[in-house]
This record gives C-alpha cells, structure tokens and sequence, in this order.
C-alpha cells in the first residue's frame, strides 16, 4: 500500500507541475510588456533601477577586468625609454596648456568686468571630476557608456559629461558606485548649440551612429558652412555654455524637404576615450560685485598660483556632497 | 542548481564582455542558448519564470529598456518547455537548427521592442547572432552535457 502511494505521489509529480505553462507565459508576457511600458512611457522605474543595478554591478565588474588587466600589463611593460619620452611630451604640452590658461583666466577676468559694467552675470569656473569607463558593452543599439562614479561621489541626473575635447553627453541614471551617461549622439538626445562663427542658435540631435549628429530645425537660408564649429549654447540648462560639440561636415540642400539638411561630427571621442570629466555647473548668479578694483585685484590674485579652477571658484557651488 | 546559476552569470558576463570591434558583431546569444539549454535538460524547473529572471537581469546588468529581454526570453523559455520533448529526441545538428529558429524568436522579439519604443531599425549585422548560435549549440551543449556530468559524480 505504502509503496503504491508512493509511486502515485511520483507520478503525480511528473505531471502537475503548477498552473499550466501557457499561463505563465502570459503572466509573464503581461508583466515585461507592462515594465516596457513603464521604462519607456513614463519613466517610472528610474528608482527601481537604479537600485536593482547595484545589483548588476558584480557582473559588470567581472566583465570589464580583463580589459582592465591588459591595461595594467600594458602599463608594466612600458620601457623607460617610452616613458620617458611621454613624460617630456606631457610636459610640453602642460606648459603649452598652462601658458593658454594665463591668458584664458586674463581673458575671463576682462570679460566678466565688462558683464559686470553691463550689469549682467556670468558663470565663471566650473567644479569638475574625473570619472574612468567601466570597459562593459551596454545594449548595442544605444549609445551609452558606464563610469566608475556614482550618486556616492554627488554625480546627479541630468549632469553633463565632457572627455578632453568636448562634450559627450549626460548622465541619466546613477546608484550609489556607478552612473550610466547618454552620449549626445543617442538617437533621444538633443542638445541645445550655437554656431561660434556666428552665434546661430539651433538644436543637435543624435542619430543612433557613433559620429554623426543632426541639426533638423534650420532654414535654408541660414549662414552655416562645412567646417563651423558647434558649442554649446547653454540654453538648456543642463550644459554650460560654450564648450565645443561638433563639426559641421555636411550641409545639404533636401528640395523635398523644408529645412537644410545639416550633418555634424562629434569632437570629442566618443568610442575612444577611457576618462571622462564630470561636470558640476555653476548656475547661481554671480553675487553683485560693487567695486571693479577689489574683482580685478582677486583675479589678479588668481592668476599667479598655477591655475586650479575647480578649488578656486567663488561662486556657491551647488550639489557639493 | 548552482551550476544552472553559475551558467548564467557567466553567459551575462560574456555578454557585456568588451571584444574588438571586428568581431563585436558576431557575439552569440550567450543568454539565450544557456536558457535554452537547461530549459532543455531541466524542463520542470527551469521555465517561463526562470526566463522572465534572467531577463530582467539581463536588462539590468546591459542598461537597455527593463522588461525587452524579459519579454523575448520568457517566451523562448514557453516555447522551448513546449517542445523540450521533441527537440530532445533530435540529432544533434538538427538540435542546432531547432535553437537557431528559437534564437530567431529571440532576435525577432528585440526587433519589435526596439520599434516599439522608436528606436532606429539596426543594420542586417543585427541577425547575425543568431548563425554563430547556430555553429555553436553542439559544441555549447557538449561541453555543459561534460560539465553537468563532472558536478554529478562530485
């Protein structure tokens, strides 16, 4: 009898195994197409996310140490000869770059005095902090990258990223180790630029490929070459004005279409680079300064010690953690 | 059962593993043939709510949209659970065939969600996957048959 009941308990778990699997795919066919919904509709889940990728993180970890270590071995195997050599090279280029920014904090000096004599502010220095890839391949069909900084370093939503060149792009979801950062050529960003030759203000769109940008909203008759450099306009309110975009490469004359159509390559290196700067912009007004001689001898001040822009600026910094 | 969880993060490490951009294009659906596989050998445990899992961990761990790949493995996982009994009684390379149609599915499933949310369509490259699971499945299954049989005897 024992062994009777037994078997039936055996077979019995061959067959039942739960609700019927038909069922179970429409759960769970109802709850991805749900949270598809939500990801991408209203922006629900950013928190869940970001909490949930904390959890993620091992993996990503794991995946980016070989890279990593190959960079490293790299690193120990260069002869003193190629450092040596880099080194001079470094501080060639340091001292080019140093001599520049004399003039540069010469330059923003003058120009602030006179937006003070206008009676207009102006943001002077930016706060910035360098954030190194996670060497991980994200979704293929966006343009996105990982940095190894997150909310524990005061990286916020909506911050814009800058690599040597220019800008790259800015960061939309961030845990507390790491943040992922949308690159300007994502095919849902725009950014707000201007034409330094000429101050035109439009706006650049990315394309989904890794070196091209769009400028879908200008006239036919607008003044814009191959060649123009884009900076950002700082209309936004998320980029600081002024730091270069892209490169005008293409303009085009669509008659089907109403609109020129203007093609632009990103400056900055948006597949290349290992480093990237994380940028606190400062968008307090200036506070009001009554005496012009006190402003120019602090700026004088400023100009003597080797430039740090980032400790020095005045201005109240906002999102300092 | 650890070696089912090993697997899988092991298939989600390698498919956030950084390779040259030559041969970027051609990265097997390492997600997808693990799930396939223990869906195939462990049809009364690993199913659509094992799929559904390891895609929401996938799309965590990728960065894409949450829910797209739990929604394509989910229904793999029904499909392949359906068919286990069948596929199983396969040689080897008609096996290969019947993963390719379900990595397929898989591909196609993407496909729709990418459009869904108005993503550009991705260049022909984007099929590709799916032939180098092909090529791979008799040798993937092989070696996890092996390994499966090595954690057995311990």
């Amino acid at each position: 009898m024992v062994e009777v009941t037994r078997r039936f308990i055996l077979i019995k778990a061959l067959f039942v195994q739960g609700p019927s699997p038909l069922l179970r795919l429409i759960t769970a066919v109802l709850l991805s197409l749900g949270l598809i919904t939500a990801d991408a509709r209203f922006r629900h889940l950013e928190w869940v996310r970001s909490t949930l990728a904390l959890g993620a993180y091992p993996v990503q970890w794991l995946a980016s140490q070989p890279t990593r270590m190959l960079r490293a071995l790299d690193g120990r195997l260069a002869t003193e000869a190629d450092l040596r050599e880099r080194n001079a090279l470094l501080e060639r280029e340091n001292l080019a770059l140093r001599g520049q920014m004399q003039r540069f904090l010469a330059l923003q000096a003058e120009n602030s005095r006179l937006r003070d004599l206008l009676g207009s502010s102006f943001k002077v220095s930016d706060r910035v902090l360098v954030a190194e890839l996670l060497e991980v391949e994200l979704d293929p069909y966006r343009q996105q990258v990982l940095v190894d900084k997150g909310s524990a370093s005061g990286v916020y939503i909506g911050q814009p990223v800058l690599d040597a060149n220019a800008v790259m792009g800015q960061v939309v979801i961030t845990n507390a180790l790491t943040a992922r950062v949308l690159l300007i050529t994502d095919a849902d960003h725009a950014l707000p630029v201007q034409i330094n030759r000429n101050g035109l203000r439009t706006i650049a769109t990315g394309t989904g490929l890794v070196d091209q940008l769009r400028l879908p909203h200008l006239p036919k008759n607008a003044d814009v070459r191959v060649g123009d450099l884009l900076v950002t306009s700082g209309m936004g309110g998320v980029f600081p004005s002024g730091y270069p975009v892209a490169r005008i490469v293409e303009v085009a004359d669509d008659p089907s279409s109403p609109f020129a159509t203007v093609k632009a390559e990103p400056t900055a290196r948006l597949d290349r680079s290992h480093e990237v700067l994380l940028v606190w912009t400062v968008d307090a007004p200036e506070p009001p300064q009554d005496d012009a001689g006190r402003s120019m001898q602090a700026d004088g001040r400023r100009l003597s010690p080797p430039p740090v822009p980032e400790e020095e600026s005045p201005q109240p910094e906002r999102n300092r953690s | 059962m650890f070696l089912v969880g090993g697997t899988m993060i092991g298939a989600l490490t390698l498919m956030v593993l950084p390779m040259p951009a030559m041969i970027e294009d051609y990265r097997p659906q390492w997600v997808t043939l693990i799930l396939i596989y223990w869906c195939l050998v462990r049809p009364t445990q690993i199913g659509v709510f094992s799929g559904f899992a390891l895609g929401i961990a996938h799309d965590l761990v990728s960065g894409g949209l949450l829910g797209a790949h739990a929604l394509s493995l989910s229904v793999v996982a029904y499909l392949t659970e359906e068919l286990h009994r069948r596929i199983r009684a396969f040689p080897l390379w008609q096996q290969a065939v019947a993963v390719w149609l379900l990595l397929l599915v898989e591909r196609l499933l993407s496909l729709w969600v990418l459009g869904a949310i108005g993503q550009p369509t991705p260049a022909l490259a984007y099929w590709l996957p799916s032939f180098v699971g092909l090529l791979l499945w008799p040798w993937l299954s092989l070696a996890l048959d092996r390994l499966r049989a090595l954690v057995m005897e311990t």
